[in-house]
């Protein structure tokens, strides 16, 4: 963890600033996932496993190509597959479902563990499953369902975008696997370009609807998607409009400040109390104290 | 491919029907998606499911299995009738100019010929009226009534638009985008190719289906072009290398053929197979095969091989009739065969009629099975209830299992489709005690002599005549075998670089010719690895070798006319300039002659042109006809009742019986690979096993409905051969289609299913499929035959 490139870290009070010497050098990236050139051949999901050391139990059938049934621990990249009519005319549509990467990543923000989950001046978000305590906050903020808890260490999984191939200067092994270029890697930049271009095509080829998905309310997504129809990407299997989930903003950007406000004007008037009142005294606390009940009694007693 | 894959990215309109290149060939089918974005190129698909390739097409066309030759032909009538024909290059490049004999005919679903006792042609009136020199005659106006033009388009009036719906199925709107998609192609600036596998060979009438496509291109002037051409996608990363080695029952490598008993002699064999041209200054290229043969014997013999022995000829089988592995299987079931010994295939599981060849296997004395993995067919014996009932002790069977490497674990050369030969290197040693292949044969051979010398035995000659000269006879390297594969000089032991150095006269040798050039004195050109693409266009040169002689586009005469000028300036390969050839491709034509003399540019045909009239190639005759499958979900064909099915199929005794009708097995079935699987050996890949654990059946919604199945329940699904139990998968992918008045469902079951490896126990769905196959090849009809379904309680 001595990449120095880290501009996020979960559980860190924003008052420690993050290492920035190095990140004005370094460009955003980003995976350009077009759904209208994937054949559903599953190389990159078998990539993933294959690079990652992942193996999910051998499943069964349960109605679809799609296999295994779920992400999970052992399945950091899954391919979806949807039947869709539009018009009248069948669609076969495939997603590449994986971690979005997301420019304001709801895993990190819900995280309660101080740097298990990081993000990396490029853009990508990832797990230190070392300082993870298993709490599934992160799975439960994330809006695209894709962490998962592991049931045999108990720590939190998903898509790293290969943050040790690029590293080293390689392209996640997904995109470096896919048969048909529906895969791309670069920078965030150049993939916006790319997919500019794209989508104008496929509007010329006769897919009005055509467009890229990189949902706003998450700041914005490391895998970019070109659907054929972006104003229903339901029918892909990815939210409509991702946010952060209220209760996760609402505890890191008010009930958290908040509590170190609060934190620090508890202090604050501690001390002034001290040095306008002086301590406080306690009755109980002095010789010769009696409790009331004592008191009253002895003073009953007395009358009588 | 008379292309290769990289040449896609040059097609204007790409056709997949007869394959599923996205499912089946996922890399490849990656320049389509190239030539869709950059070349903006249109993807039709034609196949009974919607399928991978099908989610990317720009238009889908449902069609009925076992259909695609009406299709075609409907698709050769509606460019005739339209004018959307290359009439330049039909006129110089074919043969539709050229005059059939007069008693050809066709009537009533049979052609001329045909020997109702003997189920065959008499192909004898199959063939051009020639003049006294031999040659064909021809009539260049396209005029004469005889003219293969004029029968050809007689033959085809009968498939309009409303006929061939009605047999296929297929919706007119879908069928005329379809039409109008490929006729655009037959402009000079426009290229259609058309990518196929095996669900055009996989019919009881497979090679018509494939020439009937072929027809189009040449139509359409498509054929020699970049961009175009005829394309089998090869299933397995070598299967154009093993059927270049003589895969086939009756061939030899290179596309030599096996004798029959009707040529005793060499002499004979050779004057048999050596064609006379057909018209003046001819290339003929086939003249050449008595010095490739006996270059081919040479190779086999060595110095045993000699003018007085016919080099060897007589050491070679001679056969009465095609013994291909359907028929060996057919003669294992009737107990004629002793052994076995099966490399290369799963046979129990892939072969079709699969209960039929536990039979067959249990006849045997003993069964050798080179495998990397412990196949169900080395383990037919072992009862595995409900997947492999047997009575193991009733089995006499004695199998002998000999581990093999798999491709990784050794060095050698691989041919892709687009006929490149790839040289590659070991990636890891074998496990335990697998041997290579060449190894294991070998040591077979050596064993066999030594028992020969030491116990006599039947005609010892070939077997101790074979050429074994290696530097380690027990286990040959890939080297020495590719080196003999290329060829050499006889006397030098030169390596000779081009197969125009073989001579008959025994001082050359050469084990596949058609190789020559693949590792010459200059070294091992396969391993070449510079992609420099200095045309732009895909052809590489200095990127492995491709057979013949580094040609990259076969036939690329035709991409000029017949004056040398590129029809299409982009598109150009070759082309004739300042008085000699140019271009961007070894010229696949005798570049020593001017465009004139060479505008013959099939010059593997003794008429150099391309054949809509197929002559006598084919057993069910010279031009394509739609026959129904032997197992016709509407039992009857609509445009000769009297004639359902191909006419010429090969019945083994019995056979009849083990066909279904449409009133007991009502639903068409069709089988297909999927791409997380190859075959069954995958199912033992723990990747590709959760990728896809489980076999299961595709049907539509509305069968599904009508039957009380729903998504992901048990079914058993019957054929009159046998049952399995399935899961269902209901989806909306298969539709119903209407078919002569009738609503026709089919089936698809994916082919993975094994019950001995990493994947769910499952069926192999050749529990259901029919050994009746194509009458020329023998391939079986494992893509359209019938079944019944219904829902099962497990």
């Amino acid at each position: 963890m001595a990449t120095q490139d880290i501009i996020q870290r979960s559980g860190t009070s924003q008052a420690t600033p993050p290492a920035q010497a190095r990140v004005g050098g370094v460009k955003q990236i980003a995976k350009l996932f077009d759904a209208t050139k994937c054949n559903g051949c599953k190389a990159c999901q078998v990539a993933c496993s294959e690079w990652n050391d992942l193996r999910e139990e051998v499943g069964s059938f349960q109605g679809t190509y799609q296999n295994p049934a779920s992400l999970s621990p052992e399945c950091w990249t899954l391919m979806k597959y949807n039947e869709i009519e539009d018009q009248g005319k069948l669609r076969w549509q495939f997603t590449h479902s994986a971690c979005m990467h997301c420019a304001d990543p709801a895993c990190l923000k819900a995280c309660s563990t101080s740097g298990a989950i990081v993000q990396h001046a490029n853009g990508t978000v990832d797990f230190d499953s070392d300082k993870c305590i298993g709490c599934g906050y992160c799975a439960s903020a994330c809006p695209f369902d894709i962490p998962k808890i592991s049931a045999v260490d108990n720590k939190a999984y998903k898509c790293t975008m290969c943050s040790d191939r690029l590293a080293v200067g390689l392209e996640p092994s997904c995109v470096k696997s896919c048969t048909t270029g529906a895969l791309r890697f670069g920078t965030r930049e150049d993939m916006l370009f790319s997919a500019e271009k794209r989508v104008n095509e496929l509007k010329e080829r006769g897919f009005a609807k055509a467009g890229l998905y990189n949902p706003e309310g998450v700041g914005g997504t490391g895998m970019l998607m070109i659907l054929h129809d972006v104003t229903q990407p339901e029918t892909y299997e990815m939210p409509k409009d991702p946010q952060i989930p209220l209760s996760v903003t609402l505890w890191q950007d008010w009930v958290k400040p908040l509590g170190t406000v609060g934190l620090l004007a508890t202090a604050a008037v501690a001390c002034l109390h001290k040095i306008t009142v002086g301590r406080n005294i306690v009755e109980e606390d002095q010789p010769g104290y009696q409790p009331p009940e004592d008191k009253a009694q002895a003073e009953e007693e007395a009358k009588k | 491919m008379t292309n290769h894959w990289i040449d896609i990215k040059n097609s204007n309109v790409v056709i997949i029907m007869g394959g599923n290149a996205a499912e089946a060939h996922p890399v490849g089918f990656g320049w389509v998606t190239e030539a869709m974005q950059h070349n903006n190129a249109k993807l039709i698909v034609v196949d009974p499911r919607f399928n991978r390739s099908a989610s990317l097409a720009d238009h889908y066309a449902p069609i009925r299995s076992g259909t695609d030759i009406a299709f075609l032909l409907g698709v050769i009538r509606y460019l005739i009738s339209t004018n959307q024909v290359n009439f330049d290059y039909v006129k110089a490049y074919t043969n539709a100019s050229y005059l059939v004999r007069d008693d050809f005919d066709f009537h009533d679903g049979l052609f001329s010929g045909f020997d109702e006792a003997k189920g065959e042609y008499n192909k004898e009136s199959w063939f051009y009226q020639l003049d006294e020199d031999g040659y064909a005659k021809v009539d260049e106006t396209l005029e004469h009534p005889r003219c293969v033009w004029n029968l050809l388009k007689q033959h085809v009036e009968r498939y309009d638009f409303a006929t061939v719906t009605n047999i296929t199925g297929t919706p007119i709107a879908d069928y005329q985008v379809v039409c109008d998609a490929i006729a655009s192609t037959h402009t000079k600036d426009r290229v259609a190719t058309f990518m196929y596998a095996l669900g055009w060979t996989h019919h009881s009438k497979g090679a018509q289906n494939i020439r009937s496509m072929a027809m189009i291109q040449l139509l359409l002037g498509n054929i020699g072009q970049l961009g175009g051409g005829v394309n089998a996608l090869r299933g397995h990363a070598n299967v154009q290398g093993s059927t270049d080695m003589g895969l086939l029952a009756q061939s030899l490598p290179g596309y030599l053929k096996l004798p029959n008993d009707k040529e005793p002699t060499l002499a004979a064999h050779l004057a048999a197979n050596t064609p006379k041209p057909l018209r003046p200054g001819q290339t003929n290229y086939w003249q050449n095969y008595p010095k490739f043969y006996v270059s081919l014997l040479k190779a086999f013999w060595g110095e045993h091989a000699t003018p007085e022995n016919e080099f060897g000829y007589q050491w070679l089988p001679k056969w009465d009739q095609m013994y291909d592995f359907g028929k060996h299987l057919d003669m294992m079931y009737r107990g004629k065969v002793n052994g076995c010994i099966v490399q290369g295939v799963n046979a129990i599981n892939s072969m079709p009629n699969r209960n039929k060849n536990i039979k067959a296997l249990s006849n045997l004395k003993y069964l050798v099975v080179l495998d990397n993995l412990s196949s169900e067919t080395a383990t037919f014996w072992q009862n595995e209830p409900g997947f492999n009932e047997v009575d193991t002790a009733s089995i006499q069977t004695e199998v002998f299992r000999l581990p093999a490497t798999v491709f990784a674990e050794e060095e050698g050369s691989i041919v892709n489709s687009g006929r490149w030969m790839q040289w590659h290197y070991k990636g890891a040693n074998p496990p335990g005690e697998a041997m290579s292949d060449s190894e294991i044969v070998s040591g077979l051979l050596l064993e066999l002599r030594r028992l020969y010398r030491e116990e006599g035995g039947k005609l010892p000659e070939p077997i101790e005549a074979i050429n074994w000269n290696y530097t380690d006879p027990h286990n040959p390297s890939s080297i020495e075998l590719t080196k003999e594969l290329n060829g050499y000089d006889v006397a030098t032991k030169r390596q000779i670089s081009s197969f125009a150095e073989l001579k008959a006269d025994g001082s050359t040798a050469s084990a596949c010719w058609i190789y020559a050039g693949s590792w010459t004195e200059a070294g091992n050109q396969m391993a070449r690895r510079d992609n420099h693409d200095p045309s732009g266009k895909g052809i590489t040169p200095g990127w492995a070798f491709a057979w013949p002689l580094n040609r990259r586009v076969l036939y690329n005469r035709a991409s000029c006319d017949v004056n040398g000028k590129p029809w299409d300036e982009h598109r150009k390969i070759v082309e004739w300039k300042d008085g000699k050839w140019e271009g961007i491709d070894v010229p696949d034509f005798n570049a020593k002659l001017n465009p004139q003399e060479s505008a013959h540019p099939f010059i593997m045909q003794a008429e150099g042109v391309g054949r809509f009239f197929a002559l006598k190639l084919l057993k069910e005759g010279p031009f394509p006809e739609h026959y129904e499958p032997v197992e016709s979900p509407i039992g009857t064909n609509p445009l000769h009742p009297n004639v359902v099915h191909s006419p010429v199929l090969r019945w083994f005794e019995g056979v009849k019986d083990t066909i279904g009708t449409k009133e007991e097995y009502p639903y068409a079935c069709t089988t297909y690979s999927l791409t997380e699987h190859f075959n069954f050996w995958t199912t033992h890949c723990r990747l590709a096993a959760i990728a896809m654990p489980e076999t299961f059946v595709e049907m539509n919604e509305q069968l599904a409905a009508e039957k009380g199945i729903k998504n992901g329940d048990w079914v058993k699904v019957s054929s009159k051969r046998g049952h399995i139990l399935t899961k269902a998968l209901v989806t909306k992918r298969m539709r119903p289609l209407q078919v002569n008045g009738q609503t026709v469902h089919t089936l698809g079951i994916p082919r993975h299913g094994s019950h001995n490896a990493l994947t769910r126990k499952a069926y192999s769905c050749n529990v259901l499929t029919t050994e009746m196959g194509d009458a020329n090849t023998g391939v079986p009809e494992y893509k359209a035959f019938l079944v019944n379904v219904e829902k099962a309680e497990v």
